[in-house]
């Protein structure tokens, strides 16, 4: 790696000849990303496990036909991981599954996304008494157990999947919001930004066209750790029976499903509960790769 | 120091009020009530019910009464466990679920900081691999796999412990074991952190310097502000301990609160709900109150502003 490497330049000064030559911030992240064998691990697992769930079930069995005639089978040559009690196919309802709780990840990861980054990036750029008052509403909601709220709502307000992901989004915002704003903090005094300022621009402006795009590393760093702990917490909410509704299923209503017959079917536990560890493994092994990467302090050791 | 409690103490006031006003009304607002059940009671009888639990009167008039019963301690009957008090069932089911949180706080601890120390000492050695391997596992196998996994195979198959159940010391080892081993995971991954921070210090290679011998160091010198993460950790460690009981009472078949909660909240058993959250929150804000404490005591820097 060049130790004289231009990642403080704006790139527009570059030629593109330069620009292939040099290593910009990002083109350095990719290969320190790429050296990180278990990061490299977990993204190729998950792109594997994202095109099965969306092309598998087109050539799988339906994962609602039942044939009560099979019952529950062990895994064999005609369904790979065996059927559950009501003979539906398991492969197919663990596909189908994983469409539901990866939606749910990314869709209630957004979600807290943006209400984190804009809390914020309000909280660090306006500062002052704004910021004491924002952040001690952080501090407190903190300490609270809003997983059971999540589940208040839940059980009052229907099943409803719109609901599980603003439900889940409105709880896991916190830590997206500290970190912003300590970013922000940081380079709220840099002299790009006071010329920004100086220009005359709007504070919107400045906060969501230079401030964000320079503290884009963190943020896409802290989002791939936030999904796991979404999925997570929908797979909890449907193990209590309190996600997904039949006969749909995500992952965690099947791991529900799969605990209450391990006795005599053990397969129908073991096979989606390995598939959902290894789902948040390959995502914790790719954003701690990815904060490695993109860190560059924490990237020294 | 008293000031910043007393302070700290007066702040947790409007925050139970929030919470208990909050969840007040929103369980009154949702279609469906305690006595909506799969047999229907006649509209006369519905309304001895109603009277019966005050339900009848104006919304604002059962708001005030609650808060003053609140004010009193009293959480107010069930509505669907007949003569029984929401007090009487919590202390019964309480006690439980607190033991259930201490002994998995003390796994949480006792498995993570030696393990997150050894870590950090061992760096980059097999040790470190295998800490932080074990840590990883235990981030990413969530307790309701964990949990009948662990049945299946020690409960079922083996035969040591019993499956389910709350009777003898042995049954308390697996819950235990499931719900802190995600918090020990976390721990030691914060520690090695914490650790590895301070150990790369100047005053650590001073006191080395010195002749200090490493036990020293380590325990004297560099625990102290190494541990500073996973005492901010612990606060949220707290409540989600206590979140996390509600799915390991249920596959253990633990009579504890957490089990409890979940029932009331299907059975819309409104004062049951009420009552438990508002003893959650309260538990919590008053345990992160300490947190904050342990905190400033460990890092003097901070100060009790």
């Amino acid at each position: 790696m060049l130790s004289l490497s231009p990642q403080n330049l704006p790139s527009a000064a570059l030629s593109p000849d330069d620009l292939e030559r040099g290593h910009s911030l990002w083109s350095d992240a990719w290969h320190r990303l790429r050296k990180n064998r278990l990061a490299l691990f977990g993204g190729i697992v998950l792109c594997l496990l994202t095109l099965a769930c969306l092309a598998g079930p087109l050539f799988a069995q339906s994962y609602h036909a039942q044939n009560l005639n099979l019952g529950a089978t062990a895994p064999s040559a005609d369904h790979w991981l065996g059927t559950d009690t009501l003979g539906r196919d398991l492969l197919s309802r663990i596909l189908y599954g994983g469409r539901i709780s990866l939606m749910v990840g990314l869709v209630a990861t957004f979600v807290a996304l943006t209400i984190g980054v804009t809390y914020g990036a309000i909280a660090g750029y306006v500062g002052g008494k704004l910021d004491t008052v924002m952040m001690r509403v952080v501090d407190i909601l903190y300490a609270l157990p809003f997983t059971i709220f999540v589940i208040l709502l839940m059980v009052f307000f229907g099943r409803n999947i719109l609901l599980l992901f603003l439900a889940i989004g409105a709880v896991e915002w916190l830590t997206m919001a500290r970190i912003v704003r300590g970013q922000i903090l940081s380079i709220k005094k840099m002299e790009y930004i006071e010329a920004a300022r100086s220009l005359g621009l709007s504070r919107r402006r400045i906060i969501f066209r230079h401030m964000l795009p320079n503290i884009l590393g963190p943020i896409i760093v802290y989002t791939t750790l936030t999904i796991p702990a979404v999925m997570l917490l929908e797979a909890f909410l449907s193990f209590l029976g309190l996600g997904v509704q039949p006969p749909m299923s995500s992952w965690g209503s099947l791991i529900k499903d799969g605990a209450e017959k391990m006795e005599e079917f053990p397969w129908l536990l073991i096979f989606p509960g390995a598939i959902f560890s290894l789902t948040l493994f390959s995502l914790n092994f790719l954003g701690d790769g990815l904060r490695d990467a993109l860190d560059v302090r924490s990237s020294k050791d | 120091m008293l000031r910043f409690i007393l302070r700290r103490l007066l702040e947790t006031i409007p925050v139970l009020f929030v919470i208990v006003t909050a969840t007040f009304f929103m369980i009154r607002f949702v279609p469906g009530g305690p006595f909506t059940a799969e047999k229907a009671v006649s509209p006369e009888t519905l309304r001895n019910l109603e009277a019966h639990y005050g339900l009848d009167k104006p919304l604002h008039r059962q708001y005030l009464d609650y808060l003053g019963n609140l004010l009193r301690g009293d959480l107010g009957p069930s509505y669907k466990y007949v003569n029984r008090t929401v007090n009487e069932i919590i202390a019964d089911s309480l006690p439980t679920s607190l033991e259930l949180g201490a002994w998995s706080l003390l796994v949480a601890l006792g498995l993570g900081l030696p393990l997150g120390i050894l870590a950090a000492v061992k760096r980059n050695t097999w040790l470190d691999y295998l800490a932080s391997s074990t840590a990883m596992i235990g981030i990413c196998v969530p307790t309701f796999v964990l949990g009948p996994l662990l049945v299946l195979l020690f409960g079922i198959h083996l035969r040591w412990v019993n499956a389910s159940g709350w009777y003898e010391p042995i049954d308390r080892v697996l819950p235990s074991l499931v719900l802190g081993f995600f918090y020990a995971a976390y721990i030691a991954r914060l520690t090695r952190g914490g650790m590895l921070d301070i150990l790369n210090q100047d005053f650590i290679r001073t006191a080395r310097a010195k002749g200090a011998s490493e036990a020293r160091v380590i325990f004297k010198h560099a625990l102290r502000g190494g541990l500073a993460p996973v005492v901010s950790f612990l606060g949220p460690a707290i409540a989600g301990i206590l979140t996390g009981s509600f799915v390991i009472e249920t596959i253990f078949q633990i009579p504890g609160l957490g089990r409890i909660f979940v029932l009331s909240a299907f059975n819309r058993d409104y004062t049951l709900v009420l009552g438990t959250v508002v003893l959650y929150a309260a538990l919590v804000v008053l345990l992160n109150l300490l947190v904050d404490i342990v905190q400033v005591w460990l890092n003097p820097k901070l100060k009790f502003e």
